[in-house]
């Protein structure tokens, strides 16, 4: 059974006098209204930069990947680094509806949606650099297993690098179904409120006739869980085996037991960032206050501090292993990282990554919107940095004749800016005409954590236990 | 499944709702469905329906991608085309531990929404009949199924549990692969009856 009561300790997650049809009216607002001239700005910027990006990459598979800076010692560069930084950026999303699902986190309900949004877009633009990276590219088929005339030769099952085929494919793919499951009820509420002929073809189409029955919405929130707890191990393993790229290999600074749970915590460090990043704004412009309340963002900035420590304690922890293994050449590396050609970006890092998100433990801060906007960035900075670092390990080999020095081309530098592109067009389109925030989940935790509905519970908190659970036993 | 008629009543809350599923129930009146707006904790338990049984299905979708990502990989490295990468056991089945749980993972996750869609009947382009336009806003939307002698008790009997709004009306009962019946048809068979 559940009790509708919940103490009134506890931050309402919805404020403001809400009714059920005031949740609906508030999150549908922007999208039956025309476009604002500060949303078509925005998105043909990014359309814009969507289409450099695109001929950027069109650039490199005419000319071949000898237009970007790579060369014999460092044969990944800007696009590794960036394909890192986004499948990072990427965890969040799933990290929120998953796993603070199964860990009954409530004011995940008001995040979750525009996060799953952003984990979609990120995965897609992370899964443009190894494709663009095969060179030719026409060939990339060949990283899947079919029969083939080839032999038929299939490809390398055991190695990290088909893993990550496996496992971005299967994580961008169950992160659309487990989103898309949840937006279906909301499409269909949009449908019913629909007044033009086009916006009820097209959200009668998207909405897949949902109608709201009470069978129906129990198989959802069946559905809701097990994709929830199927997600759950799949957000860590996705980190993980992009860890087994550097890990698995024998190169001194990234043969290391210790990637997998670090380059997760990393991940959803960067992408707790990149949530707060674009919810900032939204909840500014599309006047959501009420729904991503102060609250949300704060808590959001204890996720940060917690990871962004645990990240801190592994760069320590590597510097130190480094030091006491005794291994010459794993010495040599990380002397190079803190020292060497690269010093800048290491302590770009550690600056933004471990010192700057310790600000988190002043309450204060970690309750300002503008203080949360830029330490995002900051972080998320840091994390590309973090990427950086790792790939440039590669800039010094064991023959002193093949040190080299990278440095990105316009092409690679375009194509990443064409990655921003995409992520924001989709982004753009998704906050223009989707609920950005889950109605129907919203509506489900309205009278346990809506303010109006807390306000009320002041008298309950007066009564005995027992007087309490027999009052809630005859509503039922 | 075909062209039937309806008493649909309308209530505003939810702790109005379930007194009155509650007191329907125990008259003896068949409930055809209720749509809420959001998933109601304890609805589906108050209406007498039983628990789904989809984690069952997604568990079965999540062995048959263990099986077949395991026994692909064994087939192609020990017995179509054994290779050999740097000296290492044609059957490793440690490295075979990621891609057999990304399979388990993908194979459950599409198998059960593709059931849940199959099992609640929805997909692009299914229109369902709405028995009350704000049946996904803010309504909790009752419907029982009756005849033309039992309509109008049914329908005072629903306004007397508290609905906010009643009405009797005729459509489609469910949606299975299409529509069966037109309109026309159900008003051929009262008048066959």
């Amino acid at each position: 059974m559940h009790l509708k009561y919940e103490s009134t300790i506890r931050e309402a997650l919805v404020d403001g006098n809400k009714s059920y049809h005031q949740v609906t009216e508030d999150i549908c607002k922007t999208i039956e209204s025309k476009p604002t001239k500060l949303w078509a700005i925005g998105f043909w910027t990014s359309v814009s930069l969507l289409l450099f990006g695109i001929f950027c990459v069109c650039w490199e598979v005419y000319w071949g990947t000898g237009v970007w800076g790579l060369n014999r010692t460092i044969g990944w560069g800007y696009d590794i680094t960036n394909f890192v930084w986004w499948i990072g950026i990427g965890h969040a999303g799933t990290l929120i509806s998953a796993i603070l699902l199964l860990f009954r986190q409530g004011w995940r309900t008001g995040v979750n949606r525009a996060a799953e949004a952003m984990t979609i877009f990120a995965v897609m633009c992370a899964g443009q650099f190894p494709i663009w990276h095969m060179g030719r590219v026409w060939n990339g088929f060949f990283v899947l297993p079919y029969g083939n005339t080839r032999g038929p030769l299939w490809p390398n099952f055991v190695s990290p690098l088909l893993w990550d085929v496996f496992a971005i494919s299967t994580y961008f793919t169950v992160s659309l179904l487990f989103w898309y499951s949840g937006l279906v009820p909301d499409f269909a509420t949009l449908r019913d409120r629909a007044k033009t002929k086009f916006r009820k073809m097209a959200y009668g189409f998207a909405s897949f006739g949902w109608a709201g029955s009470a069978k129906h919405w129990q198989r959802h929130e069946m559905l809701s869980l097990v994709l929830a707890g199927l997600s759950t191990p799949l957000v860590l393993s996705v980190h993980t085996i992009v860890s087994y790229d550097f890990a698995t290999s024998i190169i001194p600074g990234w043969h290391t037991t210790i990637f997998p749970p670090y380059f997760v915590a990393g991940a959803v460090f960067s992408g707790f960032a990149m949530v707060q990043t674009l919810l900032v704004l939204t909840r500014k412009v599309l006047n959501l206050q009420e729904y991503i309340t102060i609250g949300h963002i704060e808590a959001m900035n204890k996720v940060i501090v917690l990871t962004g420590s645990i990240v801190g304690v592994a760069y320590l922890t590597e510097l130190f292993i480094a030091f006491y293994s005794g291994v010459l050449w794993e010495a040599e590396a990380f002397r190079l990282r803190v020292l060497g050609p690269y010093w800048w970006a290491y302590w770009a890092m550690m600056t933004c990554n471990v010192v700057s998100p310790q600000l988190f433990w002043f309450k204060k801060l970690r309750r300002n919107v503008w203080f949360t906007f830029f330490m995002s960035i900051i972080v998320n900075i840091g994390m590309w940095f973090e990427r950086f670092v790792i790939m440039m390990t590669l800039h010094r080999d064991y023959l002193p004749s093949s040190w080299s020095y990278y440095v990105p081309t316009w092409p690679e530098v375009g194509f990443f800016l064409g990655t921003f592109g995409l992520f924001f067009t989709c982004y753009f389109l998704f906050a223009k005409y989707c609920p950005v925030i889950a109605i129907a989940e919203i509506k489900f935790i309205l009278k346990t954590s809506g303010q109006n509905f807390k306000d009320k519970m002041n008298t309950i908190e007066e009564k005995t236990d027992e007087h309490f659970m027999a009052e809630q036993l005859s509503h039922h | 499944m075909s062209i039937k008629k309806f008493a649909v009543a309308a209530y505003d809350d939810e702790a109005v709702l379930f007194p009155a599923v509650k007191k329907i129930r125990s008259s003896g009146y068949k409930i055809h469905d209720v749509y809420t707006p959001f998933a109601v904790h304890g609805l589906d338990e108050a209406l007498g329906e039983k628990e789904s049984d989809l984690h069952i299905a997604g568990f079965i979708y999540g062995i048959t991608g263990t099986s077949t990502a395991l026994g692909f990989m064994s087939w192609i490295f020990t017995t179509d085309w054994p290779q050999n990468f740097g000296g290492k056991p044609h059957f490793p089945l440690p490295a075979f531990i990621p891609i057999t749980f990304e399979l388990t993972v993908l194979f459950s996750a599409v198998g059960m929404v593709l059931t849940f869609c199959y099992l609640c009947q929805i997909m692009p382009g299914v229109k369902k009949h709405i028995f009350h336009p704000r049946q996904t806003d803010d309504k909790f939307v009752l419907v029982i199924e009756v005849n033309d002698s039992n309509a109008a008790e049914t329908e005072a009997f629903l306004k007397a549990t508290g609905a906010e709004e009643t009405n009797i009306q005729i459509a489609e009962s469910d949606w299975w692969y299409g529509r069966f019946d037109k309109k026309e048809d159900y008003e051929i068979q009262q008048q066959l009856a």
